[in-house]
């Protein structure tokens, strides 16, 4: 389609709009950027200009500082803008607060970057919404079947069940500082507990944030200065690279639960030398990758990063056109197995 | 089947003893009988299923998967149950009654094989994903959650005031699903029938010698035995006094009985007492590499060839109990001389004395560990893998106490070889390329080339397990299949320091050798390939001695 190719096309700083002259999630400093949520390998500093949406910028410069990039704009979600004779409209994609899916539009032709998302509720987060197009350009980290993901509501449960069970040990869950922290606190405060909800001082300017948003969190305090006996029976929230590092020797003997997709696979739960696994993703499983390529009704699918080889053979099943992009930079190479890239962006 | 799956999965992931106790204990106390009690005998590995095998569970994935996408995911999860529980596809209609663990086990039981296919697909169509990969792994056999028979007991003791032995004593008059063991535990009923004059007395294992351990110990205070490289085990035999019926019982040393594969020695123990020593193979009075005694292990039935080719034999060092007197609070010195009478009025030709070595000096025991042919271990030198000290002090005790028995393994040798290819691996590591070939330089000039001389996959720690990992996709230049191959010339390529345990001619290797028990114990990330070892080395040290000749499966 060369329409398509007019649109959209891949650069070494990632995916670019020749029509439009911007990037999309540029892993490199570049002139003008879209981005499409505040994960660092999503959203980098040292851009011309930014256009995302007013959370993903406020999550900028909470991160960076204000002076994260040289000019920035809002962009409302469901509000076209033009760039060039280009039609740009942010959607919300239900990966973290502020996500967006970017449609560009031209010549009758509409792609839609989804950048990262998911299909189950979030209460911290607008809901991803369907838009047809002709090309989707999807990510696949956790485009296996056998990443199926559980109701997550299940999973608070399940540690809300462990602190019963082991009530003397502090329990101590390793979640992504933008976007899964927040969520495990709001899905235990849905499912009931009330109890004060430990940080990790990494944690603690997102959680302020997510609140000045609107989005209640209940009683938070930072874990600084608290012995173990203090925190027995009590849920302390960490990024997962301090799960396994000093500054977790300060808890005692824990009970190390993470909250990830990745848990589903028991190995990998092991070789984190995690006891307690919660599987809470904020991107689609595998059904829900495949459900929302058939409902975008799209003939051609692009895949940006994770499994795409599984992705793209099921795509070619189903007689559409496909075709794994390898972009480089988000996570680390094709299979998303080296998670040190993630834990130290918090991705 | 949910409750059980549930405590197979936080088993899996619990490291600590007394967690995985108390979770196993949480689980009887809640779960009524017969589930409990199937349960129980899932753990301690009382149940086997002839009909159902992995074949089975292959053959109705592939009805339901796309070959390629199957392919991906399996090698991806790198096991088979879990593979097949993560993807089997959500039926149009779910039965709505998930199978209890008892129907489970009691219809597997009574199944035909041509029917298990309908039946098992009908579970697993009920089932949610934890609930497939605990009955996946219950059909297929191992369990593999770190759970060993005494530790099942050992929580079930927990429901009453009852000592773990007294649960082992009365074990094995019982039968599945052991309701009257719940009843007894719980003080609802008698005490089990079953004066097991045989029962499993739990091991006393050694610490590894560390450094600065010989600056500090005493060596009057010690005897020293070699180390064998076979399998420990605890022979227990005894009349009943209920039934008059002799019994006779081979324990490992995590009190599986492993009777059944050994009619052998089962039949050597014609006496009244229990003898902890060393499984070994022996031919015309010579050790077998542990190779040979590998053979005999993990099955449930031998061949009449392989109880004339590979006859078992028992290395006795030492004697819990004998003629119904329990000796275990006895100081070691006591003990062993009891031991040697007991073996000298036995006169089996399946049973020895381990010998000891005699010492005067850390220094002079060295020697004897780097030289056990000269030291007294004579021909049977090759399945010495160290050396054992004991204290004369020292009573029985079970576990690992500190300070009493010492294990000093002798040093391995080592080789710069170069990294060839990598796989990936299962388990625990798969997702991640653990399993690496590498080889030694072999001719000159242009002709120089790296020929493999063996396979590593253990032996670096999870993050340089995450370092060769990602050196390894990083300077892949072909893939086949699950393997990489890694580019290795002389300026480019990883040099890995390999130790191991012994060498041997090989016809399967190109370089002719092969390696015992190899392992990766340093990553010479600075070091260029070109300096890497040649196969020369290798041949020299075929050539100057013939070291051990096994891998040991299983410590102390």
């Amino acid at each position: 389609m060369p329409v398509a190719a007019d649109l959209l096309t891949l650069t070494p700083a990632g995916l670019y709009c020749p029509r439009g002259g911007f990037h999309i999630d540029p892993v490199r400093p570049v002139d003008r950027a879209l981005i499409t949520h505040g994960h660092s390998d999503h959203a980098r500093s040292g851009h011309g200009a930014v256009l995302a949406t007013p959370e993903t910028l406020a999550i900028m410069s909470v991160r960076y500082g204000e002076d994260f990039a040289g000019a920035t704009e809002a962009a409302g979600l469901g509000r076209p803008s033009r760039i060039g004779d280009i039609r740009v409209t942010f959607h919300p994609a239900g990966h973290v607060l502020g996500s967006a899916q970017i449609a560009l539009e031209a010549g009758g032709c509409r792609i839609v970057v989804s950048g990262d998302y998911k299909r189950q509720l979030d209460p911290t987060c607008s809901p991803f919404e369907t838009v047809a197009c002709d090309v989707f350009v999807t990510e696949a980290t956790f485009g296996l079947p056998v990443f199926r993901h559980p109701d997550a509501r299940g999973e608070a449960a399940k540690l809300i069940g462990s602190l019963a069970l082991f009530p003397d040990r502090p329990h101590l869950v390793g979640a992504y500082a933008l976007g899964k922290a927040q969520r495990m606190i709001a899905l235990l405060r849905e499912a009931g507990y009330d109890d004060t909800i430990f940080l990790h001082g990494a944690l603690e300017r997102l959680c302020q944030f997510y609140e000045s948003r609107g989005i209640e969190l209940g009683p938070l305090d930072p874990v600084r200065g608290l012995k173990p006996k203090d925190l027995a029976g009590r849920i302390v929230l960490c990024p997962p690279g301090s799960m396994a590092d000093l500054w977790s020797r300060r808890l005692g003997d824990p009970v190390t639960a993470f909250a990830s997709g990745w848990m589903r696979v028991r190995a990998r739960a092991r070789q984190r030398g995690v006891e307690l696994p919660l599987i809470v993703s904020d991107h689609a499983d595998w059904d829900d990758l495949t459900a929302t390529i058939e409902e975008t009704g799209a003939g051609e699918v692009w895949v940006t990063h994770g499994a795409e080889e599984a992705l793209v053979h099921w795509c070619r099943l189903r007689g559409l056109d496909a075709r794994p992009l390898n972009l480089l930079g988000y996570g680390d190479e094709g299979d998303n197995l080296d998670e040190s890239v993630k834990i130290s962006e918090d991705h | 089947m949910n409750r059980f799956a549930q405590l197979l999965d936080r088993l899996a992931y619990e490291p600590r003893r007394n967690a995985k106790i108390a979770l196993m204990a949480d689980y009887f106390r809640h779960v009524p009988d017969p589930e409990r009690g199937y349960a129980l005998a899932a753990l301690t590995g009382s149940l086997g299923f002839a009909e159902a095998k992995p074949g089975l569970v292959r053959a109705l994935i592939a009805e339901r998967t796309d070959p390629v996408l199957f392919g991906l995911s399996y090698d991806f999860v790198g096991d088979l149950s879990e593979t097949v529980a993560l993807m089997w596809p959500a039926p149009e209609i779910r039965p709505n009654a998930v199978p209890s663990l008892a129907e489970v086990v009691e219809t597997l039981a009574e199944t035909a094989k041509r029917d298990l296919p309908a039946i098992l697909a009908r579970w697993l169509d009920a089932l949610d994903e934890a609930g497939r990969w605990a009955c996946l792994k219950l059909i297929t056999g191992g369990l593999r959650v770190g759970v060993s028979a005494r530790l099942a007991k050992t929580a079930v003791a927990q429901l009453g005031a009852i000592e773990p032995d007294e649960v082992e004593h009365v074990w094995h008059g019982l039968a599945v699903p052991y309701l009257d063991l719940f009843a007894w535990v719980e003080g609802r009923g008698p005490r089990p029938e079953s004066d097991d004059p045989a029962p499993f007395r739990p091991p006393m294992l050694a610490h590894a010698v560390e450094d600065g351990d010989f600056d500090r110990l005493d060596p009057a205070a010690f005897v020293a035995e070699w180390k064998w490289d076979g399998i420990r085990v605890q022979a227990a035999a005894g009349l009943s006094l209920e039934t008059r019926r002799h019994r006779r019982r081979l324990y490992s040393r995590t009190g599986e009985d492993i009777g059944a594969a050994f009619p052998d020695l089962l039949e050597a123990l014609d006496f009244d007492a229990t003898i902890d020593g060393e499984l070994l193979v022996l031919v015309d009075g010579r050790v077998q590499s542990f190779n040979v005694l590998q053979q005999r292990l993990n099955r449930k039935t031998v061949t009449a060839r392989m109880l004339t080719e590979q006859p078992a034999h028992i290395r006795a060092y030492d004697l819990l109990v004998e003629a119904g007197e329990d000796l275990r609070a006895l100081p070691f010195a006591a003990r062993r001389e009891r031991l040697e009478r007991f073996i000298a009025r036995t006169a089996h030709p399946r049973l020895d004395l381990s010998p000891l070595i005699p010492f005067a000096s850390w220094e002079a025991l060295a020697e004897a560990r780097a030289d056990p042919a000269a030291a007294g271990a004579g021909p049977d030198a090759e399945a010495v893998e160290g050396v054992m000290l004991k204290r004369h002090d020292s009573p029985y005790l079970p576990g690992r106490p500190k300070g009493l028995w010492y294990k000093w393994k002798r040093d391995p040798r080592v080789v710069d070889a170069v990294l060839m290819y990598a796989q990936r691996g299962h388990g625990k590591r798969s997702s991640f390329y653990s399993d690496f070939t590498f080889g030694v330089w072999r001719g000159s000039g242009a002709d120089a080339e790296l020929v493999p001389v063996g396979k590593a996959y253990f032996g670096f720690t999870d993050q340089e397990l995450t370092e060769l990992d990602r050196f390894v996709r990083r300077h892949t230049i072909n893939r086949f299949g699950p393997v990489r191959e890694v580019q290795h010339d002389a300026a480019v390529g990883l040099v890995l320091e390999v130790a191991f345990e012994g060498l041997g001619r090989s016809t399967r290797h190109k370089s002719g050798v092969a390696m015992r028990f190899p392992r990766i114990s340093r990553i010479r990330w600075d070091k260029p390939p070109a300096e890497a070892d040649r196969i020369e080395v290798l041949e020299a040290m075929l050539r100057s001695a013939a070291p051990a000749d096994a891998a040991p499966a299983d410590e102390d």
